[in-house]
């Protein structure tokens, strides 16, 4: 690790590359790139792919099928070569085994990560791509500025932000006017929250959105064309200039002021790490929210026991993030192994879904059923084992004060069209119009 | 009723804290800590049950009923 670090005055010294330009993190393929691999997929058992856009849409029958056909592990040649486990106790097994599966890239894509990115267990965004022992080193850094305590007195400042975006739709007429509640209002949301928390300028929130995209749904485009990764990484870098020059009380200045045993921290972890904390928190909860409001657009039933009963939301909240867990990972094969039969190679994909595990009959009562006062439910939403998702306090304030806040004012609102849901792993709702059907004052 | 937490397991997820801030609560890092030490009053014994069920890491449980 000492090698890596080089202070950005030292003579000689040039900027990280976070990106995945050829001459960056050199980006290897198994297979040559071709495009027509990604068409459609007919068979999800033999040929899955979460890129297709069909998957997302459809993706708890695609669950639903694969288990009933005794499939608990599919596979694909798409991508190189990747496995994908649907069962609780499948993904659990594969979470816990961070010997057999590392989290150097966790997301799916064309490349592997090359020779040059950051090798295990740190990789190019720690903690979420490091194995351990430096996993837990990582992680500890970040865990108390987002521990339950911490993250509760944010709860003013994000229901004044979903107030104020619920206000900036403009005049609405009950029983006509249609809003889009993925795109005007879901989506500002995190963005708005992690911006200020690293503190970054606000005018930037439009380039975040647009790095989201770049770096999880363009997944199956050849390597070396996501400009908008490299872009992303010299953003993050000159934010980190800035924070250097300026140093301020945010999480960014934070970061570069600690140490890992003993060591200052370099520029290239740092950048990892704000890069995991802006991406890893939009698109999900974006998802998470969008998700909650098209369930209560076609349940009323639902919508109206929150109404009447405020007290439901602490189960109606983890049921969302069980019925709708927007967030499926991935590992990649460590070395060679036997998966209860199925051969892996080093370096194969292997995807984590976890919104699938939440719909084992084996492990949930009536999964497909949203039971809005669900008692036991011990879904997986947030990751299982030592990646747990460090922004899940974080994420549940925000999911139940946006939940909160758009019922109160819209107590009756249904889908109006058709709903566009994201492609790839973080599965949520892109375009949403609902009609409003009732204002309150 | 005993309830035993296994700081091994939590993964700091916070249901059990959530749910029942009389029997947990959380640390900086965010992991579990539990506050009884001996025997459950008999009026959380309801809450404790929920926080063991909801515990995604299985790292709660009933040692005596
Ligand atoms: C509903 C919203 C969210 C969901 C469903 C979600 C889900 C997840 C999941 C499943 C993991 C585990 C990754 C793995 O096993 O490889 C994870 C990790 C992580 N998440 Fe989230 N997340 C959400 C929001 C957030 C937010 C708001 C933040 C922070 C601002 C965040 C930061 C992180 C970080 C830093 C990790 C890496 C933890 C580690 O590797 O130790 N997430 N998230
Ligand atoms: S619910 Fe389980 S994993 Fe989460 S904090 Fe409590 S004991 Fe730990």
């Amino acid at each position: 690790m000492t090698d890596t670090v080089a202070p950005a005055d030292t003579p000689g010294y040039e900027p990280p590359i976070f990106g995945d330009s050829p001459e960056g993190t050199h980006v290897w393929q198994r297979v040559p790139y071709n495009p027509d691999d990604y068409g459609p997929v007919s068979d999800f058992a033999t040929d899955f792919d979460h890129g297709d856009p069909a998957y997302n849409p459809n993706a708890p029958e695609v669950w639903k099928e694969l288990r009933d056909a005794k499939c608990p592990v599919a596979h694909s040649d798409r991508y190189g070569g990747m496995w994908v486990p649907i069962t609780h106790d499948t993904v659990h097994e594969i979470a816990y085994d961070t010997q057999h599966f590392t989290s150097r890239s966790v997301v799916v894509s064309v490349g592997r990560p090359g020779d040059l990115s950051l090798p295990a267990p740190i990789g190019g965004a720690p903690p979420i791509t490091s194995d351990p022992p430096f996993h837990a080193m990582a992680r500890r850094l970040l865990l108390p500025a987002f521990a339950p305590k911490v993250i509760e007195p944010w709860e003013t400042k994000v229901r004044e932000l979903c107030v104020s975006l619920l206000d900036r739709l403009g005049d609405l007429t009950a029983g006509e006017s249609i809003i889009d509640a993925a795109q005007q209002y879901a989506q500002h949301i995190p963005v708005s929250v992690i911006r200020q928390m690293l503190g970054f300028p606000e005018k930037d929130e439009e380039l975040f959105r647009r790095f989201v995209h770049e770096t999880l749904e363009r997944i199956n485009e050849e390597p070396g064309t996501r400009t908008g990764m490299d872009e992303l990484g010299q953003y993050i870098f000159a934010q980190i200039q800035d924070h250097r020059e300026n140093p301020r009380d945010d999480l960014t200045s934070y970061l570069m002021g600690t140490q890992i045993e003993g060591i200052e921290m370099n520029d290239e972890i740092v950048g990892g790490m704000v890069i995991l904390l802006l991406i890893a928190g939009i698109d999900t909860t974006w998802s998470a929210i969008g998700s909650s409001l098209w369930h209560l657009a076609q349940h009323p039933e639902d919508h109206q026991r929150i109404i009447d009963d405020p007290e439901v939301m602490t189960f109606a909240l983890e049921e969302f993030l069980r019925a709708y867990a927007p967030v499926t990972m991935a590992r990649l094969v460590a070395e060679d192994t036997d998966f209860h039969g199925c051969p892996m190679k080093k370096d194969d994909w292997v995807l984590l879904p976890f919104p699938a595990a939440n719909r084992d009959p084996h492990q949930f009562e009536d999964p497909d059923q949203f039971i809005v006062d669900r008692q036991e439910n011990r879904h997986a939403a947030f990751g299982l084992g030592i990646h747990r998702c460090i922004g899940s306090n974080l994420a549940r304030l925000e999911l139940k004060v946006a939940i909160e806040e758009f019922v109160k004012r819209f107590p009756r609102f249904e889908l109006a069209g058709d709903t566009r849901w994201s492609v790839g792993q973080i599965r949520g709702p892109r375009e949403m119009p609902v009609r409003i059907l009732d204002i309150a004052n | 009723m005993l309830l035993r937490l296994d700081a091994e397991k939590c993964q700091g997820h916070n249901r059990c804290y959530a749910l029942a801030p009389e029997l947990f609560d959380v640390d900086e890092y965010g992991q579990s800590v539990l506050l009884v030490e001996g025997d459950v009053p008999a009026e959380l014994h309801a809450k404790a049950r929920l926080a063991v069920s909801n515990c995604p890491e299985y790292a709660i449980s009933i040692l005596v009923d």
